[in-house]
């Protein structure tokens, strides 16, 4: 449906051919773009434009479309998953902005996770942080002991869902004007020092995820706060005091 | 000679399984770490495969075209995942659970695999807690369960309204374990575009490196395709904007046999399309509806006045409202299973009762639980005679704490306020029952590729009920194929490495890149969504919720028109040895317009109505579905023999010796 609110916007996007080559933000133009249709719905639009025209679209992760795999990135006007709180780039509707708005869409950035082409990022090193002990080591067989044997206060078993709620975005590492992994890294820490099946391997599991997050080049933690604000997952800062908590009692029991 | 062989195992079906387990080939610890197994599809089958199979010893080769395996489409899902647990005392049991299933996908499932699944279930839960799965709890510290349709027990286990993603990440971290080990070599942004067949056996793959372009070879004694559905073949459907039937297509063309590809699942409760921009729908989980309650006004005045915005939803009477399933399934009521659900809502909408410009859509209301469960938190917390208000306020924070994340996307997509106002929804295109054919093994009619999840066909039969995809993909990837595959392993242990020099990988190479080449050397006029939603609309007009002789006759003619126009018309701007979305989609259109006619083809066929597939030729007075066991108890397996119009069906008859057949009634 067309109607009289339809919006005419500029697009500033940055555009790179690959990672060996220098990027730069290029002028579009989009014209009648709903203001009932998502961000990447508009992108869609304008894409179709450059196809149509024989121009190679713009390149940018996205999946699922309803903010839960974690694949859609894009840093919009300066915000990680742009304006709106608890929300993904998929997630942010057009309604969120005017007719004849200029939107700055650039990727993820940071030394860690560099450009692929245009708006894709390389997230592997955040693949490699949970490879390095996002798990409880257990095998799979039909004879673990019954779900319901170990009785998990529900506080705990709460508190520990929400901080597995983590999608591994990476807009809390592109916010962080270090570059630093720590909201992502202690999600997943957290997660597991909160249940009695995680605590067996804590105090490795922390020192080998800490570790392979430095190897990878991410930054330290200042405690600014800014990756919680944009987390869309409402990830909470109390994760990074929990795993700072366990990082160093599992420093000083070496 | 008919290749279609079930190998379904002697006895009772409660021993099959166990004495299946008992009787095939086991291959010792140290000749697994000779044999190459590849994983294609990190969802819940096949993450949890990879992971149990690197597990047991085997070099596993994961494949995915996202950039880790945390983001396959399971992680979508949002109900829950059901287990014959029968914590709760309402009578649940394995057969139980087996029985709903087989009823609830009226009767076209195979009774063996589903004993097996309900048999296995239990163990998926108790293997994921292990693994440190947050599922939701009660204050006693136990696990909390809720109910879901087409069943009388509770026997859903969940985690909020993340279930899906928090089955994935536990066999996401549990594939990470053997990454670190180096049992998993994970190939992230890789898609498989052919199987190559070695004396007659999957070989291994041909992908390509989505970032480089480059065409690669990779070798395995098998070949698992866990790539799940292919709902996209509608454009719009639930499904993630990736989500594909190229790796199933592909083995298809190579001689595994594509199973009832009519059978798809059009799930009740989406948010209703807002207009031609629109690019995929969204779920509200099936959970909603253990709280809501499902109605369209009455009169045809006060729709009118609806959808003219004078009068709201929450301004009328309760006598002035038709709560549709309630009032034609008395039994189950707003619980009724999810074909039965859509088709009412269908019937509703095509009177004319759709409540938004569109008039497709129906309310979703919530607002008989606010007040129930207020006043029960108000009893529970001491508030002597609290105020209405007070009451709706505690109330909502109940059904915020359990569907809090899907109220919020409602609100971000629609613009409402869903806990004011009732939500809105439709029926959209969620699930695809059928795929590649299997037997008991999930071995495919190519020998050493397996099929796995929502990519196989073998166990909701015609439809699937609520939280029982999870648990098909779980048990798929952790419990039944890590056995099965080892029968077939057996006899490989001194076969050695997969040369990937041979004329057959050169021969499927080839394919692949002159597949490529020809693509990219069209340099027509039209993009790839162009024909794609050209072909969605033909499947969601004539093979979507209601299907009749002519519809699909003129459907399979119009894709085969369609297919023509994209060979000769499409195109793909910038290159094929560089990251390229534009070829990515084109090559997985491609597959959807032959898939899509075979679609047509199978229900065509069908001349019958079963779960989600509704032939308007075959109903009772009452408009309900009427199924014809006579003709149609079997399994449709389609073989390819170039064109989809040509394709050859192959039965395999349904028996049914633990359940009596008996046409559905939620009444």
């Amino acid at each position: 449906m067309s109607s009289n609110n339809d919006m005419n916007l500029l697009l500033k996007i940055w555009r790179q051919p690959d990672a060996q080559t220098k990027g730069e933000l290029v002028d579009y133009n989009v014209t009648g773009i709903s203001p009932d249709s998502s961000f990447l719905e508009m992108l869609d639009v304008l894409n179709e434009q450059l196809v149509t025209k024989g121009e190679d679209p713009v390149v940018f992760d996205h999946d699922c479309r309803e903010g839960i795999c974690g694949m859609c990135s894009l840093f919009i006007n300066g915000e990680a998953h742009g304006p709106g709180k608890s929300i993904t780039t998929c997630q942010l509707h057009m309604r969120s902005f005017k007719d004849g708005d200029t939107i700055y869409i650039e990727p993820f950035r940071a030394t860690a996770m560099p450009v692929i082409k245009d708006l894709v990022v390389d997230r592997t090193s955040m693949e490699k942080i949970q490879q390095a002990g996002g798990y409880v080591s257990i095998n799979t067989s039909g004879n673990t002991q019954d779900a319901n044997a170990l009785p998990i206060p529900k506080a705990d078993a709460d508190a520990a869902f929400d901080a597995a709620t983590c999608i591994g975005c990476g807009a809390c590492i592109a916010t962080c004007k270090n570059a630093s992994a720590m909201l992502f890294l202690s999600a997943k820490v957290s997660q597991f020092a909160l249940l009695p099946q995680g605590k067996v391997e804590g105090a490795e599991r922390v020192k080998n995820m800490v570790r392979v997050m430095d190897e990878e080049g991410f930054g330290n933690c200042t405690n600014t706060g800014a990756c919680e604000v944009e987390c869309p997952k409402g990830i909470s800062l109390d994760n990074i005091a929990r795993m700072n908590r366990e990082y160093l009692s599992a420093s000083l029991a070496d | 000679m008919s290749k279609l062989d079930s190998k379904i195992p002697a006895g009772p079906i409660k021993d099959k399984w166990t004495n299946h387990k008992n009787n095939i080939n086991l291959v010792n610890p140290a000749n697994k770490r000779l044999i190459d197994v590849i994983v294609v599809g990190t969802g819940l089958a096949g993450g949890a495969a990879a992971a149990s199979l690197a597990e047991m010893g085997y070099n596993v080769k994961a494949f995915a075209y996202q950039d880790s395996p945390r983001r396959a489409h399971s992680i979508a899902a949002q109900g829950g995942i059901n287990a014959a647990k029968n914590y709760q005392n309402d009578g649940d049991s394995t057969y139980r659970l087996f029985y709903d299933t087989v009823k609830g996908g009226d009767y076209r499932a195979r009774e063996a695999n589903v004993y097996r699944l309900a048999e296995v279930s239990a163990s998926i839960i108790d293997q994921c807690v292990a693994q440190g799965v947050p599922f939701a709890r009660d204050y006693g510290g136990l696990l909390d369960n809720r109910s879901f349709g087409g069943v009388l027990v509770s026997r859903t286990f969940y985690a909020k309204g993340q279930t899906g993603q928090q089955l994935l990440l536990g066999a996401y971290s549990a594939m990470n374990r053997q990454i670190a080990k180096g049992k998993i070599a994970m190939y992230n942004r890789h898609e498989m575009l052919d199987v190559v067949l070695v004396d007659g056996k999957a070989r291994g793959i041909i992908a390509r490196d989505l970032i480089t372009g480059k065409i690669e070879r990779h070798s395995a004694h098998a070949v698992v395709i866990a790539t799940g559905g292919y709902g996209n073949v509608f454009f719009l459907s639930t499904n993630a904007m990736g989500s594909n039937v190229t790796a199933a297509w592909k083995i298809h063309k190579k001689g595994a046999y594509f199973a009832n590809p009519c059978y798809t699942q059009i799930h009740p409760t989406c948010i209703p399309r807002s207009g031609d921009h629109q690019s995929k729908l969204t779920l509200m989980s099936e959970s909603l509806r253990n709280d809501g309650r499902i109605w369209v006004p009455k009169h045809m005045k006060d729709v009118e006045a609806i959808r003219k915005g004078t009068l709201k939803p929450t301004q009328l009477a309760e006598g002035d409202r038709d709560y549709y399933l309630e009032r034609r399934y008395p039994a189950f009521g707003n619980l009724v299973p999810r074909d039965v659900a859509s088709r009412a809502a269908k019937e509703r909408c095509d009177a004319g009762y759709g409540v938004n410009a569109t008039g497709e859509a129906v309310y979703l209301d919530f607002a008989a639980a606010y007040v129930r469960y207020g006043k029960e938190k108000a009893h529970i917390t001491g508030l002597h005679n609290p105020s209405d208000e007070k009451i709706l306020e505690l109330g909502r924070a109940v059904i915020e704490s359990k569907y809090g994340n899907l109220f919020q996307m409602y609100e971000k997509i629609v613009d409402e306020n869903p806990y004011m106002t009732p939500m809105m929804i439709y029926p959209a295109v969620h699930y695809t029952m059928g795929g590649i054919w299997v037997d008991y093994n999930l071995q495919t009619t190519i020998p050493g590729c397996y099929a796995a999840g929502e990519a196989n066909f073998s166990d909701h039969g015609a439809n699937r009920l609520g939280a029982s995809a999870l648990m098909q993909g779980l048990a798929d990837g952790y419990f039944v194929l890590p056995y099965t595959i080892g029968d077939y392993l057996a006899n490989e242990i001194r076969t050695g490495a997969i040369p990937t020099d041979s004329p057959e990988f050169d021969a499927a190479e080839k394919n692949v890149t002159d597949t490529i080449t020809k693509m990219m050397n069209i340099k027509g006029t039209k993009s790839v969504d162009h024909f794609h939603k050209r072909l969605g609309k033909i499947m969601w007009n004539n093979v979507g919720m209601a299907r009749n002789i002519k519809g699909l006759k003129e459907a399979m003619a119009e894709i085969q028109q369609i297919r023509k126009e994209f060979w000769s018309d499409l195109r793909i701007p910038g290159t094929a040895n560089s990251m390229n979305a534009e070829l990515e989609k084109a090559g997985r259109v491609a597959d959807f317009l032959e898939l899509g006619e075979l679609f047509a083809k199978d229900a065509l066929d069908r001349n019958e109505s079963c779960g989600g597939h509704f032939r308007e030729e075959s109903q009772t007075e009452e408009g309900e579905a009427l199924r014809n066991d006579n003709d149609y108890a079997y399994v449709s397996a389609w073989e390819y023999k170039g064109e989809p119009a040509d394709a050859i069906l192959h039965k395999e008859e349904l028996t049914f010796n633990d359940i009596e057949l008996k046409q559905r009634s939620y009444k």
